[in-house]
């Protein structure tokens, strides 16, 4: 029997329709076999390579994965940690050790470190099968938001928002002299100067309507030059990778000098704040 | 052989005029609308999301949870008193059972895919054009669906097997019968199958048949309602969907 592609590359497919006829043909990300037939899981776009069919979603919920970088929000205070919500179905915890390089003594008000309504930069360090997530902010590049605004976008549109290496983001960046974060749970921090703030926003809401067409960067630079005017390739604000520090009350991290210097002082605060969270354990259990 | 004519002179093969949409509702996570005849429904799916109360969650799957609901002025006129009733609960149930073959949710356990499904107006019908509208919205909200599920009411009035019977033909003084019917539109597996009224096996058999050819007509404007979501999209040069992260 005879193999053929039955969609056009990069068409729109709905949740059963026929990709591939035919063994020539392996089902990838998305796809499934039935008999001879490769057939879409989801609404998304079909995506030809080489001999794998795949589709790419053009909607549906954030999956929780390992070493994503997410926003979060703080939605409860707990005995060693906090509750923060991920966008998910499933909400997360934030252990005192991975939120803070300080030592916290027994029984110390956790709210001075982070207060519900708080928002987070994290990364996910476990997803479990259930989807139990844990994150963390102890890395380069993972604050607490102090200042800024935190729009929501669709998930899957985070890759055309971020663009190749960057690209889409960077010029956002460059044209509006904000601090940006994506999130890959859709939630992006934008950081600046109140009306430019308000202009990355109209650019990100841009790319999220026209998300499933090409040509975007393009389209999204004429859109801000329109606006700013043209903006040299080196005015880029160099090092904004990680925005404003945690300036906050009950974090130390402001007071190092740099990241490195951070990161080989990381063990002993570590080692501090876990007896700290053992005493508590044990007072729980008495 | 008495009804030789249906009452608003289609086909008996016919359906009436019908029209799809997908993300009509913005606050939803995905949304469907489908009218047929005078019967519209709007579909509203929010999810997946924490589910409450917990003893309902499912650790190995999420769940679907439909609910269907009359507008109090979308019957002929006689105020429908808002609120659960039987029928409302039988139709959310038959919904979800319709729909479940589909949904594969299991990357998602604990949780819950609420379906919403609002008719302003109805006339006959209404269980199908839910079923067709919340299949939209399911696809529309990116739930994981292994195909479309569609769904059209068959029936028999008078000796006469007619698709998409309208509620004056339902209330035809003769022998009739109302069969909605749901499919899985490429197995034609049946997900869905009530009867009210009395038919032969024979013509039961017969209007069956004839519901595969319906529900063909129903999932073409299904595809074409979430193709035209995305204007301009399948047009372009070869894009690396997996952009690489910042």
């Amino acid at each position: 029997m005879s193999s053929e592609i039955t969609v056009e590359h990069r068409a729109v497919v709905i949740p059963g329709q026929v990709l591939a006829q035919g063994m020539d043909y392996l089902p990838g990300e998305e796809t499934y076999r039935e008999g001879e037939q490769i057939r879409s899981k989801v609404l998304g776009l079909a995506n030809v390579n080489g001999r794998v069919m795949k589709v790419t979603p053009l909607s549906g919920p954030y999956i929780p994965k390992v070493d994503d970088v997410i926003i979060a929000q703080v939605s409860d205070i707990l005995m060693s940690g906090w509750r923060v919500q991920t966008g998910t179905p499933y909400s997360a915890m934030l252990n005192v050790r991975d939120a803070t390089q300080r030592f916290v003594r027994k029984g110390e008000d956790l709210s001075r470190i982070l207060e519900i309504g708080d928002y987070v930069v994290g990364k996910i360090t476990n997803v479990t099968s259930q989807n139990l997530i844990d994150i963390t902010m102890k890395e380069p590049g993972l604050f607490k938001i102090n200042s800024g605004r935190v729009i929501q976008v669709a998930p899957q549109k985070v890759p055309r928002m971020i663009g190749k290496r960057g690209s889409m983001i960077g010029l956002i960046k460059r044209y509006t002299g904000c601090k940006m974060v994506v999130g890959q749970n859709g939630t992006i921090l934008i950081d600046g100067n109140a009306e430019r703030e308000e202009l990355a926003q109209k650019a990100i809401r841009m790319i999220e309507e026209f998300a499933h067409q090409s040509g975007l960067t393009e389209r999204i630079e004429d859109f801000l030059k329109s606006v700013v005017g043209e903006v040299p390739e080196t005015a880029a604000p160099s090092g904004d990778r990680r925005p404003r520090d945690n300036r906050s009350r009950g974090s130390d991290d402001s007071s190092k000098p740099s990241k490195p210097f951070v990161q080989r002082n990381a063990d002993t605060p570590t080692e501090n704040t876990d007896k700290a969270v053992d005493e508590k354990g044990s007072e729980e259990k008495k | 052989m008495a009804y030789t004519k249906r009452l608003d002179g289609r086909k008996f093969d016919e359906l009436r005029p019908m029209v799809a949409k997908a993300g009509n509702i913005p606050n939803a996570d995905g949304s469907g609308y489908f009218k047929v005849g005078k019967t519209e429904a709007y579909a509203a799916v929010y999810g997946p999301r924490e589910l409450h109360p917990r003893f309902l969650q499912n650790p190995k799957t999420g769940i679907i949870r439909c609910h269907y609901n009359m507008m109090p002025f979308s019957g002929t006129g006689t105020r429908i008193r808002p609120g659960t009733k039987r029928r409302s609960q039988e139709i959310s149930m038959v919904m979800e059972l319709s729909l479940s073959p589909v949904v594969d949710l299991s990357q998602f356990p604990n949780s819950v895919v609420d379906v919403f499904v609002e008719f302003p107006s109805t006339d006959a019908g209404s269980r199908c054009a839910a079923i067709s509208a919340a299949c939209i919205a399911l696809a529309d909200a990116g739930i994981r669906m292994k195909d479309m599920v569609t769904s059209v009411a068959m029936g028999q009035v008078d000796g006469a097997i007619c698709a998409d019977l309208t509620y004056n033909e339902e209330a035809y003084d003769a022998i009739v019968s109302d069969i909605p019917v749901a499919m899985i539109n490429g197995s034609k597996e049946i997900t869905l199958l009530q009867m009210d009224g009395e038919i032969t096996k024979a013509d039961l058999i017969k209007s069956l048949e004839a519901a595969k050819d319906a529900c063909g007509k129903v999932h073409k404007l299904q595809q074409d309602a979430l193709e035209a979501r995305f204007p301009g999209a399948g047009t372009d040069k070869k894009v690396d969907a997996k952009e690489v992260s910042q």
